[in-house]
Formats: structure tokens, sequence, C-alpha cells
């Protein structure tokens, strides 16, 4: 392998997935130059025009990251990413629009194609879209606005007095800059995501939603999402994610840092479909003060490889965490996914139920953590996993541990792994479904418990990718 | 002279190590109601089977034509979109699907039955009335829990929705209780009415059939069909039982 081509590209496995594969030309983008450098990081900052304290934190992450090892023995194999090859910043010729009409058209088009305007009208509060590196639209319905909710990108967030001194307050104290590899990235290229802040008291009757499209490739995408929600607040949060296929190697570092503050409730919905050239290296965490809830509800369909484990920390007395996730691997995906939760206050909750489906040789792996801490007195933890395999070549793993300091507090984990029975298509088959249909039925049903939980738009969109997975399965 | 719907001509069948059926004829005519019983282990269950398409059974000779057309080689659903319809003894439970839609789903698959959301909500108030099956039930999960009873409606259910050409209820082991048994019944007597199919009842039960007209009553025994007679069988069976058949058989020679 002496004379290695010049650009190398890491290179996966092709699956169809026409819905959302679609590209728009990357014309007149503005476009970083692969690789980290100093001389990349200032420039992203500059374009920004930032503080000097955001200046000099993406700095030291980016040290950090040249630092800091992978880490070993972790996980599926992300060696075929290469950061020399990835661009951490791509940006469209646009400025940030507050009017579907402003947005370029075939950026308009591509949010079209995945529903986000028509969501928008019908049944959300706000939306947020970026495309490459930026957002791209940013709006909200006046009511909300009325109410005092602030629902903008971080990047207007630092220009304005009354919110830069909130974000520095909290932007990067949940996920420390050095709490792994990938950490250290995000802060040094971030740009993009949101800033959202709910005033105490304020319910949201409808949604806020994001949308996460990542165009351009062999680029990374490092959006950063803030969301405080005050004493006795109430939002649900929904972020979607989709990429069209490349063959080169896609990133997605993001980083969400969730506030919940006493007697507040959060729901954060996510639907990931990431194509599957994406290494999705996620960093998700949540703190929970007392009597408040933090809910979470995630779909992962997409990407190469993941590692995503949302973590939630139960500080607050009487505080609770309620996991709902379903992962779906097919052929060429690894996805390692699970949760965290830390029960620190007393008469604390969490209840953990994720469902995995694998599929042409896909790999599930589930890790959950539960600890409970020396003063988490009568808190109580249940973890539930189920899997379904759809075939033999296909694998799930179940992988939970529990540190548990405190005598009164109570855990529980069950695991459970199955197939598809022979009997049950029979059934299905016999009342007149094929076996394709018989099948995404099976599947649906599975995936059912955590459909339920999301938005019915998102349901559909959901059981949509079930079905589009399970298309062409039967040979 | 009446139609034929359903001719097996020298069906042979088993599971890949083992032979059940030997040479299986069998004419079931139009809008007729046959019976066919056995002892257990007969294969009267696998036969019932095979006609549904249970891909667990391979055919080894002969064939199966219905309505016309050969189905010998007709995969389950194709079998159940041309008319045929299979009662399980022990139906599958279906997680996370609700039985509301999955009713809707098979029968907007049909274009014979395909209707607006408001006429089949009709349809299926109406039956579920005549088999006392509570609304309730159709927001559950596709018989999750359902009790052998409540099940038991749910194939009744499905049948009268279907109209299927020939429904073969497969009653064999399912140590039918006074209720499953009229709800069986039920289901039987509201499809002889509502549909005019052709009923093939597999049982050893002979309670089954006091409140039905049979035509014509097979009986089974070592997967061999050793007799066909009219309703009377049912009843001299009834006081004697298999054994006659049984010698009958080993006399000729025909143990598999």
């Amino acid at each position: 392998m002496s004379d290695a081509p010049e650009r190398k590209h890491s290179e996966v496995a092709d699956v169809d997935r026409s819905l959302y594969d679609f590209v728009m030309p990357e014309e007149g983008y503005e476009r970083y130059d692969d690789g980290l450098t100093p001389d990349i990081v200032r420039a992203i900052s500059a374009k920004k025009d930032e503080p000097a304290w955001m200046r000099e934190l993406r700095l030291k992450a980016l040290d950090a990251f040249h630092e800091m090892r992978m880490a070993s023995n972790w996980g599926p194999d992300v060696s075929a990413l290469d950061m020399d090859h990835i661009s951490t910043y791509v940006s469209p010729q646009t400025k940030q629009a507050r009017n579907w009409d402003d947005v370029p058209d075939d950026i308009k088009t591509t949010f079209e194609r995945l529903g986000i305007p028509e969501a928008e009208r019908e049944s959300l509060a706000g939306v947020g879209a970026q495309y490459d590196s930026e957002i791209v639209y940013h709006n909200m319905r006046e009511e909300v606005a009325e109410q005092g909710v602030i629902y903008t990108t971080i990047e207007d967030a630092l220009h304005d007095p009354q919110w830069e001194p909130v974000v520095h307050q909290y932007f990067g104290t949940l996920i420390p800059m050095r709490d792994h590899k990938f950490a250290a990235l995000h802060y040094a290229v971030w740009s993009g995501g949101s800033f959202v802040y709910v005033p105490a008291g304020v319910s949201l009757s409808y949604p806020l939603q994001s949308y996460f499209r990542l165009n351009a490739s062999g680029a990374g995408q490092f959006e950063h999402t803030l969301i405080i929600v005050e004493e006795g607040a109430d939002l649900h949060f929904i972020e979607g994610c989709s990429a069209p296929k490349y063959y080169e190697a896609n990133l997605h570092a993001g980083a969400v840092e969730l506030f919940v503050k006493d007697h507040a409730r959060l729901r954060y919905s996510t639907i990931e479909n990431w194509s599957k050239n994406m290494f999705n290296l996620n960093t998700k965490r949540a703190t929970v003060g007392a009597d408040a809830k933090m809910e979470w509800v995630s779909g992962s369909f997409g990407s190469h490889v993941s590692y995503l484990y949302p973590t939630t920390f139960l500080q607050g007395a009487r505080s609770s965490c309620e996991f709902t996730g379903i992962t779906f691997a097919g052929a060429t995906q690894d996805l390692d996914t699970g949760c965290k939760v830390i029960l620190n206050g007393a008469d604390t909750t969490a209840s953990v139920d994720t469902k995995s489906i694998s599929k042409d040789g896909g790999v599930n792996t589930f890790r959950s953590s539960v600890i409970i801490g020396r003063r988490a007195d009568r808190a109580r933890a249940t973890v539930s996993c189920s899997s379904l395999m759809l075939d033999d070549i296909s694998r799930s793993d179940t992988i939970p541990a529990m540190d548990v300091r405190n005598p009164t507090a109570s855990v529980g984990h069950e695991a459970t792994i199955g197939r598809i029975s022979d009997d049950t298509i029979l059934y299905l088959m016999s009342r007149g479904c094929s076996e394709a249909e018989a099948r995404t039925m099976v599947v649906n049903g599975f995936a059912n418990p955590v459909s339920k939980e999301l938005p019915l738009e998102y349901a559909v969109e959901m059981n949509n990718l079930i079905k589009l997975e399970m298309e062409g399965a039967i040979g | 002279m009446q139609d034929t719907l359903l001719t097996i001509d020298g069906l042979s069948a088993g599971t890949e190590d083992k032979p059940i059926l030997h040479d299986i004829h069998l004419e079931l005519g139009s809008g007729q109601t046959h019976v066919l019983m056995g002892p257990n282990g007969a294969g009267k269950s696998t036969l019932g089977h095979v006609i549904m398409g249970d891909p667990s059974y391979q055919v080894t000779s002969g064939s199966i034509t219905f309505d016309g057309a050969d189905i010998t080689d007709l995969t389950s659903d194709k079998r159940s979109l041309a008319g045929i319809f299979l009662s399980y003894q022990a139906p599958v439970e279906v997680p996370g699907v609700p039985l509301y839609s999955f009713l809707r789903t098979i029968c907007q698959m049909r274009p014979e039955l395909k209707t607006t959301a408001r006429k089949f909500r009709e349809r299926v108030g109406q039956i579920c009335e005549q088999l006392e099956l509570s609304d309730s039930f159709l927001m559950r999960e596709l018989n999750v829990g359902f009790s052998g009873g409540e099940k038991k409606k749910v194939e009744m259910l499905q049948l009268l929705l279907l109209q299927p050409k020939l429904a073969i209820l497969d009653e064999t082991d399912s140590g039918l209780d006074v209720d499953a048994l009229s709800i069986v019944s039920r289901g039987i007597e509201a499809y002889r009415a509502q549909c005019d199919g052709t009923l093939l009842v597999i049982t050893h039960n002979t309670r089954i059939l006091e409140r039905l007209d049979v035509d014509r009553t097979h009986v089974m025994v070592r997967g061999h069909l050793v007799a066909e007679g009219d309703a009377s069988l049912v009843g001299e069976i009834d006081a004697s039982g298999f054994s006659r058949f049984e010698d009958e058989l080993a006399a000729k020679g025909g143990v598999a």
C-alpha cells in the first residue's frame, strides 16, 4: 500500500433509502479545509464573531482533542473515521431566515420533502432547521414568544447582551470538554444547534422542533443544543436528523445539554435517521431538579456506527427519569446505544424501557448504566430491554451495569431476546398478509410502545422508516 | 349435481422426516358442511394446515384444487385471498398490533371487501354484538392476554368479516368448554346464514356438531381417510368411538 491515493475516503457499504436520499448541489458553499488546525478553529470563531471566552474554549478543546486518545476496547470500530478527511465547517451561502420563502430553493425543497414546514404549520410551536453547519431557518409562534420563551441559535444568543451571560453560565458545564475525545472535538468546532429558555411556570402546549440535515459529503455536523427549563415550566423538544447517502464517511458529534429545574418537565424526543455512512458519536446529558421530570424518547434508525448514551443526573429529591428508546440496525450498521442514569436525590425514580431490532447482519449493543448515589434513599430504578432479531446473521447484545451505593434503594433489570416465530408469520399470512407485510406488522407491533410515545406525525414517520427498512427483506 | 369447491386428489404430505398424510382424496361441494373426525394424532389438523398452505408441511404427491384452480404450490396469503380461511386451535398473540387496525388491514387488502372507515366500523360493531365481544377488545393488542374463549371469538370475528368461500375450523384439541363451544357454534351459524360458504369442521368432539346440519362425515385414522358417510356416522362415532376404524385399517395393513 505504498502508493495510496491522494485522498483516502472511508467507505461503507450501500443501502437503499431513497426517501431520505437526495443530494442538493454544494455549489457556492463556504467549505473549510479538511482536518483540524488552530487556523480552522479560529476561522470558525471569527466567522461567528464570538466573545473571546468562546474562542478560548474552542482552542483549549482543540488541544484536548489532540492530547486525548480514543477509548480503547469500547464499542464498534471507528478507525475508518479519519479526521484528516472530514471538513468540520460547510455553510450554505444564506442568512438565517424567519420565513421559508427567504430560504434558498434547494434547501427549502429539502425541508419540504422532509415534511418540516407542514409539521410546523400543524403541530409545532417553533422550528429550527440546520443545513450542514448553519441554521438556515428559525421561527417561533408569536404567542410562545410573548410568554418569554427563547428559541434561537447559540450564535444569536451569544450576540444578545441579555443571553450571552446565560450561555456563558451553562455552556459546557454538563458535558465537560475532556469527557471523551469527541466531546473535545465538538467544543473545538461546534456550529449551529439551538438555545431554548423556558421561563418559570410557562407550559408550551406544542413542541419545539429542531431538524438537522447534513447534505455535504465528507463533512461533520457539530451542533450544540442548550435547553434550560426553569422552575415549574414544561417543554417538549423534538430533534430530527437525516442525511443523504455517500461513500465517504460523515461525522456527527453533537452535544445536548439539558437543565431541568425544580418541578419542571422536559420531554426530549429524537428521530435519528442518519445515512449509513455516518459515524454518529453524539453526547446528550440532562440534570434534573427536585420534583422535576425528564423524559427521553429516542428512535435510532440510521448511521453506520453510533455511540449514543443519553445521561440523566437526578439531583433533586423525588425527581424522575423515563427513557423509552428503540434502535434498528440493518446491514452495515453497528449501533452501540443505551442510557445512563445517576440517581443522587432521595426518592428518585428511573425507568428505562428499550427495544432493539437487528436484521441483515446488523449489530445492536444496548448498554445501561444505573448508578445510585450514597444519599439517594429509597431510590428506585428499573431497566427493561427487549431485542428482536430477524435472521441468524444479525446480533444483539445487552450489557447492563448497576452501581448501588445506598442500602434502601431498589433496582431491577430484565432483558429478553426473541425472534419472529414461524407460527406468527403463518397466522398473519393465512389472513392474507404477504410474508413481507406479516414481518413488517410484527416489527411495527414490537416498536409500538415507543412509537405511541411520539407525536402522531413522528409515529407515522417511524412506522414508515420501519417499512422502508423491511422492504426487500424477503428474498 | 353440486359444484365442487375443493378437491384433494391423492395427497400425501408430512414434515421433512415424517410422512403424516397418505393418499388423501376429499371433495367438498359448495355450500356443504363436512366434518373430519378421528382420534388424537390422526393427522386431522395437519390436513387443515396443508389446505391452508402451512410451509412446515411438504406435499410429496397429489394436488389441491380450489375453486377451479390448482393451489398446491400457492403460499398461505394467496390461498387466503382466494377464499380459504383456517380458524386455529390456538391463535398466536401478536404484541403491539391493535385488533381493530389488524382487521381493517386484512379487509382492505381484498378488493371485494374494501369499504369506507364508517361502514367498516359498523360492520365490526354488528359482528361483535352477535358474538358478544365487548368493543374494548378492538383496541387491545391482537390476542395478547386473551382467554381461550376470547381468542375463539376473535377467530369467529375474522371469519365473519372475511366471508371466505371455505372455512376450516380446527377444533381438534381445544378442550372446548361450554362457553367456547357456544361461541364456535354461534360463529358457524352466522357464517352459514350470512356467507353460504363451505365448512370443514375438524373435531373429535361431537357436541359441537349437535346444532349443525352435517352433509358428509369423514374419518381419519393414522393419516388415512378410512370412512365417509352422512351425518349418521357422527352418531355412530359418538356411541362407539374410533376403534372399529382403527381395526379395519390395521387389517388392511395400512400402518404408517
